[in-house]
């Protein structure tokens, strides 16, 4: 376990394609769902406990056991609905394990596994604990989309950044449940959905012109 | 065949359990004759449980198309299902939820679908929605929307994915299925979307 280690993993400067994407929140504020900071902490406070607690459980998995990681990414294939969420996941594994390599020795893994699995096996590497893949992955999955919501709506980058604050213990708890079942079969790994987000992400890939790639 | 609730319900302290079996060759389709309205029952009592159990073998053809869940107000209800197809076997399935009757509360439901095909996982997702799960109405997970629909296809012969409407798509699965969603502010909504694609469900074509 080493605090620092976590904070180079979990650090949104970390070069692994995670700005070019708003995790879905440029959909949601086209469709009109999200215009304001209400709306927003709502958002995230959504995708944190379905798409977060996904994404915590197969990082923490793939952590404990990096073996796993084909297992672990078909079973991400079977939660993550939408073809456009599966493709970005994909990108931003492979910009993951790309950017993991140059830090860390790495285990054979696909080429462009799912992200949460690339996040996990890139935490064991690094001798990170499931529990620190967990937070990471799941704290992840709120920073996009808040720093998306200042781009995109104008909004107080102050204001956004205390949302992330605010979800600090749900975080934590998120991680601590998915660090739990890290050892479960895949079948039995959390598996919640968020309708509007694969919904968003099908309409959202059909646009010509967009800022983020999902 | 029809599904008829033999009682009101499920209440607070049930627990249902239905198996599905489809043979070689058979053809089977499900429908209930009203939607299911789980409802709070007596306080203090377990979650009400549904449990369903399918099996389809190869060539078969399962059909379940039943009426909306609808969780009312105070209910806590629990459904959990497992759908196990062979190679070569075909899948409609239909899960319709309504959160809350009308201009009222949504009770707490939570669901599980969980799809194997051919030996692999082709589906898994869970929804939970009422008043203790976080943010189910926000801008991620149900906005607005009372009503989801899901229609899950598997097998040969898969319609082309596409955007069915504003809130509505069909999309392809890792594997041999789609998955049609839609979210609407009522079940009409929910229904205009999906509809269209249960043509299977229609008795007459389903006629030999």
């Amino acid at each position: 376990m080493s605090l620092a280690t976590l904070l180079v993993l979990a650090d949104g400067r970390l070069p692994s394609g995670g700005h070019a994407h708003s995790g879905g929140l440029e959909a949601a504020v086209s469709a009109g769902r999200v215009g304001d900071l209400d709306a927003v902490a709502g958002f995230l406070r959504g995708k944190l406990h379905t798409a977060g607690l996904v994404a915590a459980a197969f990082a923490a998995a793939a952590c404990a056991n990096p073996a796993r990681w084909a297992e672990l990414d078909e079973g991400l294939d079977a939660r993550i609905s939408s073809p456009a969420l599966r493709k970005a996941s994909r990108a931003q594994g492979r910009a993951m394990i790309r950017a993991g390599r140059a830090m860390w020795p790495l285990p054979v893994v696909g080429r462009d596994p799912h992200q949460p699995v690339a996040l996990g096996v890139l935490a064991s590497a690094a001798g990170l604990v499931p529990l620190e893949a967990a937070v990471a992955a799941a704290h992840g999955t709120v920073t996009g989309p808040a720093s998306a919501a200042v781009r995109l709506l104008g909004l107080d980058p102050y204001q956004v950044h205390a949302l992330i604050a605010r979800l600090a213990p749900d975080t934590d708890r998120i991680a601590t449940a998915a660090a739990a079942c890290a050892h479960d079969p895949a079948d039995a790994l959390p598996a919640a959905g968020a309708p509007l987000l694969d919904i968003g992400a099908e309409l959202h890939a059909t646009w010509e012109v967009r800022l983020f790639a999902s | 065949m029809h599904l008829v609730g033999g009682a009101a319900g499920p209440l607070r302290g049930d627990d249902l359990r239905l198996d599905i079996e489809v043979g070689p060759g058979a053809r089977l389709s499900m429908f209930s004759v009203a939607a299911q309205l789980a409802l709070p029952g007596r306080p203090g009592l377990p979650a009400s449980r549904f449990e369903i159990h399918a099996t389809v073998a190869t060539g078969g053809t399962l059909v379940f198309h039943p009426e909306p869940l609808i969780a009312a107000s105070g209910c806590d209800h629990r459904a959990s299902t497992t759908v196990t197809v062979e190679d070569g076997g075909t899948l409609l399935w239909r899960e319709d939820l309504v959160c809350g009757r009308h201009a009222e509360p949504s009770g707490a439901a939570h669901t599980e679908l969980t799809i194997h095909y051919a030996g692999s996982t082709l589906f898994r997702h869970d929804l939970t929605v009422g008043p203790a799960a976080p943010a189910w109405s926000g801008a991620a997970i149900l906005g607005e929307g009372r009503a989801i629909g899901t229609l899950i296809l598997a097998g040969p012969d898969l319609p082309e994915p596409r955007i069915l409407g504003d809130n509505a798509a069909l999309m392809p699965l890792t594997g041999p299925g789609r998955l049609a969603s839609a979210v609407g502010a009522d079940i009409r909504q929910v229904r205009a979307a999906l509809d269209p694609l249960s043509v299977l469900s229609s008795p007459a074509l389903l006629a030999p």
